[in-house]
């Protein structure tokens, strides 16, 4: 067994600096590295480059990093719900490459998989498409997306063993499964670590190839963005 | 008499198939789920990660790892599975989903679709709507028929950055039930009590008006 436990957050992000380009697992709240995103900001490295799918609320997830100033762009699919984040791109202090989500997600796991790039439908004849190459396949236009180069890909589960294998849980899985593996260095925080040998590795989601460091994260407040119920 | 927006959602309830698996897009697309027969076998699937949707949750059972794409807690019925983002989207672009359901800003009558952007007031983003729309086969636009200072939305071209080209099948608004023809807009169904010229007057695209055109059936 290799084992890739390291102590603490601190640890774990020992290494990251200033303009480096990180991706960041999770769909709105649901799944984020929250205490990654919190050991950001006490490092308070900044000019970053962030992919992530959506750019947290005002004072939760990337929202915190955003805030502090701390991103120079951001790279997402959806940025619904945060005014702050409105705000900055609207006025241009921010830079932002809004991309679909399919796409967003392949360019991840294109990175993850040793494929340079990739032709989707997605996209074409839109913004989207400009100054990209156009194709047809089978009577359809396509446009060639690349892989995303990022320095560090920080990710959640919800557990994981020292050996560095993950296994999600509900839609917690999202992104964090895409970007495993699809930066130079992974780090994987999760909610609880469990020896090796603990985890079935039938029930292994992403194997403990694609991780360079796990850690179990302190706390996690997982904060619910829409709470939506019924009555019984 | 406009439809409301439950009206819009129970009409293209009636859309959903027996055997089909739908992705349904924010606002009055999330409705449509409540109002599908209960005696076809339907599955709901979620861009981020989820087939086999359930209602909301009872209070007190809900599960922050357990959401829509709209962020919205959830629950899972028996079947569902849960995957990653990538393998979602393959789900969508390799046409497993037999039905897409979403909103809209404008239309045209070539079947564009815009949703994403207003330039320089409003961007939230394209979400999952560009790879749905640029793949899905079967597209149904829930949408409002005209703005709210009264212009249509229902156009030749789009005047919004768009979200995809040529794709979308139907459009369901407030006043009429419209399917997407190389001509432009044919006129399928009105809303009870709404006229035909009512539907001109807040159609800018081409209108195809042929025969008699029967009202929507609500319920």
């Amino acid at each position: 067994m290799i084992n890739k436990k390291v102590n603490n957050v601190s640890e774990a992000l020992s290494d990251i600096k200033s303009g480096m380009t990180i991706m960041l697992g999770g769909f709105g709240l649901c799944g984020i590295p929250e205490n990654s995103i919190a050991e950001l900001v006490t490092k308070g490295v900044s000019d970053l480059t962030c992919i992530s799918n959506n750019a947290g609320v005002d004072d939760f997830g990337l929202g915190l990093l955003l805030q502090k100033k701390q991103i120079k762009k951001m790279i997402s699919s959806y940025v619904g719900e945060n005014a702050e984040f409105e705000r900055q791109m609207l006025s241009g202090e921010l830079e932002v490459e809004l991309t679909p989500q399919g796409t967003l997600a392949e360019k991840c796991r294109a990175a993850q998989a040793g494929i340079p790039a990739f032709y989707t439908p997605a996209g074409y004849g839109t913004e989207v498409a400009e100054g990209k190459e156009a194709r047809e396949f089978n009577g359809k236009m396509h446009i060639m997306e690349e892989a995303y180069k990022a320095d560090f890909a920080i990710v959640k589960a919800w557990k994981g063993d020292e050996a560095g294998n993950l296994i999600f849980k509900g839609t917690a899985r999202n992104f964090n499964s895409c970007m495993a593996g699809a930066a130079a260095i992974t780090v994987a925080e999760v909610e609880e670590l469990v020896p090796a040998g603990t985890l079935d590795p039938n029930q292994v989601h992403i194997p403990g190839i694609f991780v360079k460091r796990i850690f179990q994260g302190e706390k996690y407040e997982k904060r619910i963005e829409q709470r939506t119920v019924r009555k019984r | 008499m406009a439809l409301g927006k439950e009206d819009i959602a129970k009409r293209i309830a009636k859309e959903v198939k027996d055997g089909y698996f739908v992705n349904l897009g924010i606002g009055i697309p999330t409705l449509v789920a409540n109002y599908v027969r209960e005696d076809i076998s339907v599955e709901f699937q979620s861009e981020n990660g989820v087939l086999g949707m359930g209602p909301f949750p009872f209070e007190g059972e809900e599960d922050a790892d357990v959401i829509n794409a709209g962020k919205q807690t959830i629950t899972t019925m028996a079947g569902a599975s849960f995957f990653d983002s990538a393998l979602s989207f393959g789900m969508i672009r390799g046409q497993h989903v037999d039905l897409t359901i979403l909103g809209a800003m404008e239309v045209a009558e070539n079947g564009d679709i815009a949703n994403w952007k207003i330039p320089g007031k409003m961007v939230k983003g394209m979400g999952g709507a560009m790879d749905l729309v640029a793949s899905a086969e079967n597209i149904i636009v829930a949408m409002m028929h005209v703005n709210k200072a009264g212009e249509s939305k229902l156009l030749k071209r789009c005047t919004l950055p768009l979200t995809g080209v040529g794709c979308v099948k139907k459009v369901v608004t407030e006043l009429a039930v419209l399917e997407i023809v190389p001509e432009g807009f044919k006129l399928l169904e009105r809303a009870p009590g709404v006229t035909v010229e009512d539907i001109i007057k807040a159609t800018e695209g081409n209108l195809i008006i042929e025969g008699e055109i029967p009202e929507m059936v609500i319920d």
